[in-house]
């Protein structure tokens, strides 16, 4: 898997007497198998305009956004998208949820519960299998959002903030929880969130962005999932002195974006 | 707050949250487990509505029974089963009340068909498509307001006076607002649960199939509930013209007679048939959408 973006940008129309939009300016990364890219920046800075971008929602005004050197045109199977919220079919049951992809894709029945069934575990939802995703918890209903995405076996898999809506100790293990699967699967991981502590224990790369017009503004290399992933206590991670200096270089930088804007 | 002297203590005699007839617009209680805090209109209300019904039955047994009203105007509850009992048993106008009944259930439910075969596809069509919402928003927008007795005269001068004029004119007011129900379903999926589908590769159609259809559920089945109550509203204009057997018809020859216990006994029959109809279609809505308004 190989995704590059070169140069792009996108500009929103005016529209109802308002101004363009100039939501990514010149934005240019490249993502190699098994990386996992977070991105980080003041709300309105353009992360979802990215993450739209790569899903291929979205076309760039201008640049290109390539995968395995092919120009992205339109959605496809190979990337699939976890929403923060709203994206489960309340007329479906968990497993049916798990499932629709490979519904859609046209694989049977029983295959296709078998699969999901694999994932519901591996997210430990057992015993859920059949029950309404509205009668969940937010945080089961996220890690029904994430078993979906999976089934599919994507290249890629893009977060928009996942995590956004759960509980400090949820939240922690969903964290944990997807940079185990992301060890097994070996998949490339875009991830968008706004909490700093997360967006460094997750990443192997860190993009902080700025806002009007949207950009790259810093690029870090990140140490610490693979920490974790080694065997050290993810709360030992967060409360290491490096990830600490870290997070407070990458706080100022936000904060100087909000002031400056 | 409470240390000015000046407003506290008047306002809170005004509108003291805790007591008083309105206190349930101030602040809801906690719900039970299994129901969602806060969704509007939430309770039970049996008890309420039999007791509403009791109440309006006594009183109408009260102003006749006392005589203040004389029976032309209002018969008496009992004069009405009096009357039901006859007509079931020996029919009206020579036709019997079982008839009369089917007659028109049959024109307003087979008219009512018609309009979901026909409605529900083309409102999912214009919600779906520009150019379908393009053609068919200004007929169906234009006619939609017009009273049905208005275009009546119409129908009859284009369709004759036989049965074809009475089921269109209940078709075409059950077929708007099945129609724009349909239509306006189909924006209740959430542009998330649209992207994750396209996401995994769906074509247009499968998301139209597994998305757009099944979101579009709950309004496209209040739409009929709605639009089966046009159809009876618009059976008596429908059996004005030429009728000579149905319920319309019957309430409508009954007035001319002065028969009025036939004619609240029409309406009674006709408004039940309506009724257990649409507690029908609750039911159905609990079943099939037990997920609306949850998610
Ligand atoms: N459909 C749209 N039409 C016009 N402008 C838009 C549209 N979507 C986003 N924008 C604008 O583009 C900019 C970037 O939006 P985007 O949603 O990508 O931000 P974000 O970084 O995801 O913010 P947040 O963290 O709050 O989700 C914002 O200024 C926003 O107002
Ligand atoms: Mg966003």
């Amino acid at each position: 898997m190989g995704l590059a973006i070169n140069d792009a940008s996108v500009i929103y129309p005016s529209a109802e007497g308002r101004d363009p939009v100039e939501a990514l300016r010149g934005i240019n990364l490249t993502m190699g198998e098994n990386e996992f890219i977070v991105a980080l920046g003041a709300s309105g800075c353009g992360k979802s305009t990215l993450l739209n971008l790569i899903a291929g929602f979205l076309a760039p005004t201008s640049g290109e956004v390539l995968l395995d050197g092919e120009r992205v045109s339109g959605p496809g199977a190979d990337r699939s998208v976890v929403f923060q919220k709203h994206a489960l079919l309340p007329w479906l049951d968990v497993r049916e949820n798990v499932a629709f992809g490979l519904k859609l894709q046209g694989v049977d029945s029983k295959r296709r519960y078998r699969t999901a069934d694999k994932f519901i575990s591996l997210l430990g939802l057992d015993g859920f299998e059949g029950s309404p995703v509205y009668a969940l918890s937010g945080g089961m209903q996220q890690r029904v959002g994430i078993a979906r995405a999976l089934t599919c076996d994507p290249k890629l898999l893009l977060m928009d903030e996942p995590l956004g809506a759960l509980d400090a100790l949820t939240r922690e293990k969903a964290q944990e929880l997807i940079l185990g699967i992301w060890e097994e699967t070996h998949k490339s991981v875009f991830f968008i969130t706004h909490s700093v502590e997360e967006a460094l224990f997750m990443g192997t790369r860190l993009i902080v962005m700025s806002p009007r017009p949207g950009r790259i503004a810093h690029r870090f290399d990140l140490p610490f999932s693979r920490r974790f992933l080694g065997g050290e206590a993810a709360r030992q991670v967060k409360a290491s002195r490096d990830f600490i200096e870290l997070r407070e270089e990458v706080l100022k930088i936000i904060f100087a974006d909000e002031e400056a804007a | 707050m409470t240390d000015d002297p000046d407003l506290s203590p008047a306002t809170e005699a005004r509108v003291n949250p805790r007591t008083g007839a309105f206190s349930w617009l101030m602040r809801a209680r906690p719900t039970k487990p299994g129901e969602t805090y806060g969704v509007p209109g939430q309770g039970e209300t049996i008890w309420l509505s039999i007791l509403s019904i009791a109440t309006l039955l006594f009183a109408w047994w009260l102003v006749t029974w006392m005589g203040w009203v004389k029976p032309l105007f209002v018969p008496s509850p009992g004069a009405i089963v009096t009357k039901f009992v006859d007509v079931w048993q020996n029919g009206f106008t020579n036709t019997s009340l079982l008839r009369h009944t089917l007659v028109s259930t049959g024109r307003v439910f087979g008219a009512f068909l018609l309009a979901c075969l026909l409605g529900i596809p083309l409102g999912i069509a214009m919600g779906m498509s520009p150019a379908i919402r393009g053609i068919f928003d200004p007929p169906i927008e234009f006619y939609r307001p017009i009273p049905p007795l208005a275009y009546l005269p119409l129908m009859i001068i284009w369709f004759g006076i036989g049965e074809t004029s009475k089921v269109l004119l209940i078709f075409l007011s059950v077929f708007a607002p099945v129609a724009l129900g349909a239509r306006a379903g189909v924006r209740s999926a959430a542009i998330e649960q649209i992207h994750a589908a396209y996401s995994f590769g769906a074509s247009r159609w499968q998301v139209m199939r597994h998305v757009i259809l099944p979101s579009a559920l709950p309004e496209i089945l209040t739409a009929m509930r709605i639009g089966i109550g046009f159809g009876w509203t618009t059976l008596v204009a429908a059996e004005m013209v030429a009728a000579t057997e149905g319920l319309g018809y019957m309430v409508l020859s009954a007035s001319q007679f002065l028969q009025t216990s036939t004619v609240i006994m029409g309406i009674i029959v006709i408004a039940a048939i309506a009724y257990s109809f649409d507690l029908l279609m609750r039911f159905v809505e609990r079943k099939v959408v037990p997920w609306k308004g949850r998610m």
